[in-house]
């Protein structure tokens, strides 16, 4: 008893606290394990942590809008403080939409906190995305961890789309029914799915209820699991780091959790939080009370869903119409069914590419030192076809915003951006495998040669040169620390034949690495060395 | 006898001829009179000094592709009963006169004082009867903006934009914003129908319809953004991309501070 009471006197209250704390649930241990957790330091490893941060935003601010929403389509008058609406008839969803912007003290700040905090969401999880795979930080052992964040990236749409249609606004119907005939558009099933989501024909009763369950449970618990996995599988992983001198595949360079990335992490959780709040506070997103309830007559000009979908909704413009066509008494609409046919593939290839370009490779050791996007020139140019195509796409979304802003022809623009899809990816490769394999080449030449220094020398027989300063050993090690992969050949298997997955894994090693700038060798570096002092 | 020619004359092949243009002739005077009866103010509202200056401005400015008798040429069409109303939406948004051909003709600075362009909707409106000026009680925006809004998102939103900010038409012609637009021009342009825009007549929508339109557009032009700044009103688009500009963009910079190296 008296030795208790000392033990806490002695240190304080905070001390106390832990002693508690930690003879009770044992927080010493895991503060030691989890407080040494070493995280490296670039700006690029927190674009993560921004979507993260929004989602806790999201999580507050949406806890806030339930408090006031109403899941219901049942019509009413509109009798609030807002004039122009005055008397309308709507949803009793739309109408309380209305009075959180209106009626609900710092409602309209939520509802553009929670909307705006969504957008960032997806973004920041897109851009980390990119970052994870230019970098190759998707390799073994992290394929796993690729999906389940890719899987993140697809609830975001989900969880943003099923958001974005709770209103029963004009523009939320309007996307609604893109949906319905998305979905009307599926050969055979297409239309009891269509009754099946919508309780009967479009847009029903049942809908906005429907979503609201999905918005605010299923999906948002989901995007909670799949953080948790994500998250434990980072501690279990360890952090990637970027090449460097002292920098291995077996260890991580950094500096640990605690103190100061626990500080820094919790600095940057309330700079994102206030640049969202800044921007809710001065911008306006989603002015629903402009929009009107939801009535399936009108259609707006300039209707557009949320960025995170345009590109699905670019793919539906983009589609060139009257592909459709019958058989066996069904109507195939090919128009709504190509893009969706496209989306689909264009997500099935994102999430397995770790898979698709460890099998080319063959290698099967951990990787925790990240590519320069260089080094890897086949996967930077696929990366940049890839993102040219979804911006092609995203575009399309916008056709009509382009063509009135820039006061073009409506039709050329789809038309250039029709042909766009198809030809720019295909460019976009080609210029960045190539761009990738000559900055490759400079660095061999910088390592090699040494970096020009500016300072031209007359030698005694009259020649000119230019001084080449040798670059240090720390710059070196970054220039030449990759694996140098070689195109596998197919070669039979136990019974003399070479298999076609053979072939295929062959063809598709030469497409990767027949192209190849490999790293200077010590061998190399020496040769080099010897002749320059040679020259001298 | 007599019976029997009337019989015969039925059956004749002439007969179904005379029943047709009888049967348009009357269906025909009756449409015209009944819509004729619309723009029944017209003609009276302007002096007949009016008319002779509205003629010589016509001659110098505009018959070049109007034709001299205003009777249209192969540029530009006949203004033969296109009524005051739409001189006076053309000319004082400064669409006509046109500058150069193309798939619309684009709003600019006005062209002509205020008296010449009514001298010039004197004279056109002198041809033949059309579409008047609208009397002062149709643009007091004293009607119901709520009805106003619903009218407007069923009838008009589909180019022009729930919120009226604009919408593309195909071949680089454009619904414009209505953002600026005054009472008296939406009411102009409703009657007469400008370029790619319907007419939207009287008994298509009422002049109780067209009140309301007009309150519903003016309550939105004169209200200010509720939520802040409006981004244009553009919608979804101009949203997504401030957040990967502004936001992301900034977020980004500040992780650079945060991961650069402290000296």
């Amino acid at each position: 008893m008296t030795t208790a009471n000392n033990t806490a006197k002695k240190g304080g209250f905070l001390a106390g606290t832990a002693n508690y704390l930690d003879e009770r649930v044992g927080v010493a241990g895991i503060l030691k394990t989890f407080g040494r957790k070493v995280f490296p330091d670039h700006w690029s490893f927190m674009l993560g942590e921004v979507a993260l941060y929004s989602f806790l935003v999201l999580l507050l601010s949406g806890t806030f809008l339930t408090f006031f929403f109403q899941p219901a389509m049942t019509p009413v008058v509109y009798d609030g403080i807002y004039g122009p609406l005055k008397g309308a008839h709507m949803s009793v969803a739309y109408a309380s939409t209305i009075d959180i912007s209106f009626e609900v003290r710092g409602g309209l700040l939520m509802r553009q906190v929670h909307h705006w905090a969504a957008l960032l969401f997806v973004a920041s999880a897109g851009l980390h995305m990119l970052r994870v795979f230019f970098t190759g930080a998707f390799r073994k052992p992290r394929e796993i961890n690729w999906v389940v964040g890719f899987a993140l990236f697809v609830l975001g749409m989900g969880g943003g789309f099923t958001g974005y249609s709770l209103p029963d606004d004009l523009l939320s119907g309007n996307g609604l029914r893109i949906i319905d005939g998305m979905l009307k558009g599926v050969p055979v099933i297409g239309s009891w799915i269509s009754s099946l989501l919508f309780g009967g024909e479009f847009p029903g009763e049942n809908i906005v209820a429907r979503l609201y369950s999905l918005h605010i449970m299923l999906i948002p618990a989901l995007i909670l699991v799949f953080i948790a996995i994500h998250l434990f599988m980072v501690v279990i992983h360890k952090h990637t780091h970027y090449s460097g001198a002292g920098k291995r595949d077996d260890n991580v360079v950094g500096y640990p959790l605690a103190p100061v990335y626990v500080a820094k992490a919790g600095g940057f959780f309330f700079i994102v939080f206030g640049v969202i709040m800044l921007v809710a506070a001065t911008f306006t997103i989603n002015p629903v009370w402009n929009y009107g309830g939801y009535d399936p007559s009108p259609v707006s000009a300039g209707t557009q869903p949320d960025w995170y979908i345009g590109w699905l909704d670019g793919a539906l413009r983009l589609t060139p119409s009257h592909l459709e066509f019958e058989a066996g008494g069904y109507t195939y609409s090919m128009n709504v069914l190509l893009p969706m046919i496209v989306g689909v593939l264009f997500l099935v290839v994102v999430a397995l590419y770790p898979f698709i370009e460890a099998w080319v490779t063959g290698d099967k050791r951990e990787h925790h030192v990240l590519d320069r996007p260089r080094n890897a020139p086949t996967r930077t140019a696929i990366g940049a076809a890839g993102v040219v195509f979804y911006a092609v796409l995203w575009a399309g979304a916008a056709t009509d915003l382009i063509a009135t802003n820039f006061k073009m022809s409506l039709n050329q623009v789809l038309t250039t951006l029709q042909i766009s899809l198809i030809v720019l990816p295909v460019l976009a490769y080609i210029i960045t495998k190539r761009l990738a394999l000559s900055l490759q080449r400079k660095d061999r030449e910088i390592v090699l040669h040494g970096r020009e220094s500016g300072r031209i020398v007359r030698l005694p027989h009259g020649e000119f040169i230019e001084v080449h300063e040798e670059i240090d050993e720390y710059t070196r090690y970054k220039l030449v620390d990759f694996v140098n992969y070689e195109p596998i050949m197919a070669r039979p298997n136990a019974r003399g034949k070479i298999t076609i997955r053979g072939r295929i894994r062959a063809s598709m090693s030469s497409w990767f690495f027949e192209d190849r700038v490999t790293p200077v060798t010590p061998a190399e570096l020496e040769a080099s060395h010897k002749q320059g002092k040679e020259l001298h | 006898m007599a019976m029997k020619k009337l019989k015969n004359a039925r059956r004749s092949p002439w007969a179904a001829v005379a029943a047709i243009a009888a049967g348009l002739i009357i269906t025909g005077s009756g449409y015209a009179a009944a819509t004729a009866s619309t723009p029944a103010e017209a003609g009276s509202a302007y002096t007949a000094d009016q008319v002779d200056a509205g003629h010589k401005l016509f001659l110098s400015n505009c018959a070049s592709c109007h034709g001299k008798n205003a009777e249209g040429t192969a540029n530009a069409p006949s203004l033969i009963g296109v009524g005051a109303a739409s001189v006076l939406f053309q000319v004082e948004t400064g669409r006509m006169p046109g500058q150069a051909s193309g798939p619309q003709l684009q709003v600019k600075p006005v062209q002509f004082k205020q008296a010449d362009i009514d001298s010039l909707a004197a004279w056109v409106s002198s041809l033949a009867p059309g579409p008047a000026a609208p009397s002062a009680e149709y643009l007091a925006t004293k009607g119901n903006a709520s009805r106003g809004g619903e009218i407007f998102r069923i009838n008009c939103a589909m180019c022009h934009n729930a919120v009226g900010a604009g919408g593309a038409l195909t071949g680089g012609k454009y619904a414009p914003p209505l953002t600026h637009t005054s009472a008296a021009h939406i009411y102009e342009a409703m009657i007469t129908g400008p370029q790619n825009m319907p007419v939207f007549s009287n008994s298509n929508l009422s002049l109780k319809d067209k009140t309301d339109v007009i309150t519903y557009l003016q309550e939105v032009q004169t209200n200010p953004s509720i939520g802040g700044y409006d981004l244009g009103n553009l919608g979804p688009v101009v949203e997504g991309l401030f957040a990967w500009i502004f936001m992301l963009g900034g977020l980004v910079l500040i992780t650079m501070w945060l991961g650069a190296k402290s000296n």
